[in-house]
């Protein structure tokens, strides 16, 4: 549970300035710039070929900006040593890939390089931060099991203790919950929230699921062809006129019967509001 | 729910120092343990393969048309022998005993190497082009502009070099991805067999016999400076690679995992080949290139040992033990006291475990 000390997630300053990022010649976000709440969860959502997850990527300096900067304290992240951002900034990659036969507290323990000087002594520290992310994520037990035995939720669980063995303020997530089912996305989901509300951490994340979205979000970041076409809290972004307008859907949107955040319900072409009842 | 949300938010234990709280200390013991026991079975794998090594040396140091018992051995290593065993062990045997051991070691990291940091069971030095690179070159050297011994080798080591940064080249798109790296190099083995063909074919009957026994393979022609050399370069590259070996661990987990770790992953991986390629261009440049050395070691030693972890340390001496037993058997173990060049016994043990690998990849299809 949380104790009282000093808010150290607050200590980050991390944004993108004037952004532009692309491949070869196609420019897909174009000068976006974008404040990270420090210990929020900030969740960006956007249609396909919105540039979400090209985002993502350009924060987490996997590319290189075409303009503007990704700033870490006010300094640009591709300046800094690469190994000092990652001791603030972790990633954990849409599709991660590992090499045959990794036990579980080995790729877990892999995580710890950037705290690891030339020489790379394993500490007891290393040790204790590895169990505590490991136990965080309740994979413990899964310590000696391979990765490849492990079934889809496990491993995605076992990928989130690798990011926080990483032992960073800052936490980027891309489509965390894809190819899990909704009983395991709801899991990763609920363990991302907890790590937030416990320890502080600052989670930005790229979901597909706008429900889930507006759920999770402390800030939801809607993006359109490059843009942010509304940015805050999901009761104010989500409403049904941006809906429609970043997803080209028409959408009715409710209260979630659960969490009170906003709920979008597609209409769809034959299921106008209203028309159930010839339907039913 | 904002509430609650706010009071959760603000806390935040320093998170350098653990909370004292018990399940916490018991799970960082328990994988403590796990972690001393994976390095036991790692130590009890180095100690059996430094064992195996060190029986078949023993045998290959005694066994021959002169018998060496092992007391005399003993005292003949220790500057104590006869003359005529001084002769036997220290110059004929001992050279190419040490002389298989190096190689062994160089061919099996640099493949251990190539195979990891290309993420490609396949990508191997022997199977992309760069040792097929150094034996053009030094084929070209011997037939076509006459090199002795010396200069053999030093064509050997430029035609791996150069046939590596032509790959690199080629495969070169803003950054070098695996499977692109190996089919280029899989394409430039070809075109070098190719110039090789040309080459003998082109040779003289005799000159062409020489050049062939030097494409097969085979420590025979062991001599102390060689072998002075080749350990030097070793004593440089070992450390080197060991310096590397976090970066090689992080670039496993692939391109992006390993930037968010903070590896800057274009230049470790160039320096990580760079390294790889010097290994098995100064053994192919010693002995020619020893079939599938490089390519099935690394593998082998990881499925002994089992830990998923790297295991560089059992792949060199699962290398050396391979060239070793191999010389050893080329030597002694054929029928009607048939002698052969180690190379030819390699190949016999390194490509049924090639068409194993292709038959059985589909499971994983990413490797190394």
């Amino acid at each position: 549970m949380p104790r009282p000390t000093a808010d150290r997630a607050r200590a980050h300053d991390f944004r993108a300035e004037a952004l532009t990022l692309g491949y070869d010649k196609t420019t897909i976000v174009e000068d976006l710039t974008l404040d990270i709440t420090p210990g929020a969860i900030t969740v960006i959502v956007g249609a396909n070929a919105s540039g979400k997850s090209t985002l993502l990527r350009g924060m987490a300096r996997l590319l290189r900006p075409e303009a503007g900067r990704v700033a870490l304290d006010g300094r640009d992240i591709t300046a800094r040593r690469s190994k000092d951002v990652a001791t603030v900034v972790g990633l954990l990659p849409q599709q991660p890939v590992a090499p045959d036969g990794i036990t579980v507290a080995d790729l877990v323990g892999r995580g710890r390089y950037p705290h690891q000087g030339w020489f790379r002594t394993w500490t007891s520290t290393d040790g204790e931060i590895v169990a505590e992310a490991m136990a965080a994520t309740n994979t413990l037990e899964l310590g000696h099991r391979r990765l490849e035995d492990l079934s889809g939720g496990q491993r995605q669980r076992v990928w989130i203790a690798m990011a926080l063995a990483q032992n960073t303020d800052i936490l980027l997530l891309d489509e965390p919950t894809t190819f899990l089912d909704v009983a395991h996305q709801i899991d990763v989901l609920d363990l991302l929230l907890e790590l937030n509300r416990t320890r502080g951490t600052t989670v930005v994340m790229v979901l597909h699921d706008l429900n889930l979205a507006a759920r999770y979000a402390d800030q939801l970041v809607i993006l359109k062809r490059g843009s942010i076409r509304a940015e805050g809290p999901p009761a104010e972004t989500l409403t049904a006129e941006i809906v429609d307008d970043a997803f080209g859907l028409a959408a009715t949107i409710i209260p979630d019967p659960v969490t009170g955040s906003p709920m979008v319900i597609p209409q769809g072409r034959f299921h106008r509001t209203g028309t159930s009842a010839m339907l039913g | 729910m904002t509430g609650v949300r706010a009071a959760a938010r603000a806390p935040s234990p320093s998170r350098d120092s653990v909370p004292d709280a018990s399940p916490t200390r018991v799970a960082a013991s328990a994988l403590a343990a796990r972690r001393q026991a994976l390095r036991r079975r790692e130590r009890r794998v180095v100690t059996g393969l430094a064992v195996g090594l060190l029986l078949v040396a023993a045998l290959s140091l005694s066994v021959g048309a002169y018998w060496v018992s092992v007391p005399d051995l003993v005292a003949t290593l220790l500057g104590q022998g006869t003359a005529s065993e001084n002769f036997i062990v220290l110059t004929l045997r001992l050279p190419r005993l040490v002389l298989a051991l190096l190689v062994g070691v160089a061919f099996a990291l640099s493949g251990a190497v190539f195979q990891s940091v290309l993420r490609n069971p396949l990508a191997s030095p022997d199977i992309i082009g760069v040792t097929g690179g150094a034996s053009a070159a030094a084929v070209f050297g011997m037939l076509i502009l006459g090199f002795g011994a010396l200069s053999t080798s030093l064509a050997a080591f430029g035609g791996a070099v150069v046939v590596a940064v032509v790959i690199y080249a080629l495969a070169w798109r803003g950054g070098v991805v695996g499977y692109r790296f190996v089919l280029i190099g899989v394409g430039v083995a070809f075109m070098v067999q190719g110039l090789l063909g040309y080459l003998l074919s082109r040779a003289d009957l005799n000159d062409a016999q020489g050049a062939l026994l030097w494409l097969v393979g085979g420590v025979s022609g062991a001599r102390w400076t060689n072998i002075g050399v080749l350990a030097a370069l070793l004593a440089v590259l070992l450390p080197v690679l060991w310096l590397l070996s976090g970066r090689l661990r992080a670039l496993q987990l692939g391109d992006d995992t390993a930037t968010s770790l903070g590896v800057a992953t274009e230049r470790s991986r160039l320096l990580l080949l760079a390294v790889a390629v010097a290994l098995a261009a100064i053994a192919t440049a010693a002995v020619g290139p020893l079939a599938f050395v490089a390519f099935v070691s690394a593998p082998i030693a990881r499925r002994i040992s089992g830990t998923g972890g790297l295991a560089l340390v059992p792949a060199a001496l699962v290398g050396a033990l391979i060239t070793t037993v191999a010389d050893f058997t080329a030597q002694h173990l054929l029928p009607g006291g048939l002698q052969l060049p180690a190379g030819i016994i390699t190949g016999v043990i390194g490509a049924p475990y090639l068409l194993w690998l292709l038959a059985t990849s589909h499971k994983s299809g990413k490797g190394a």
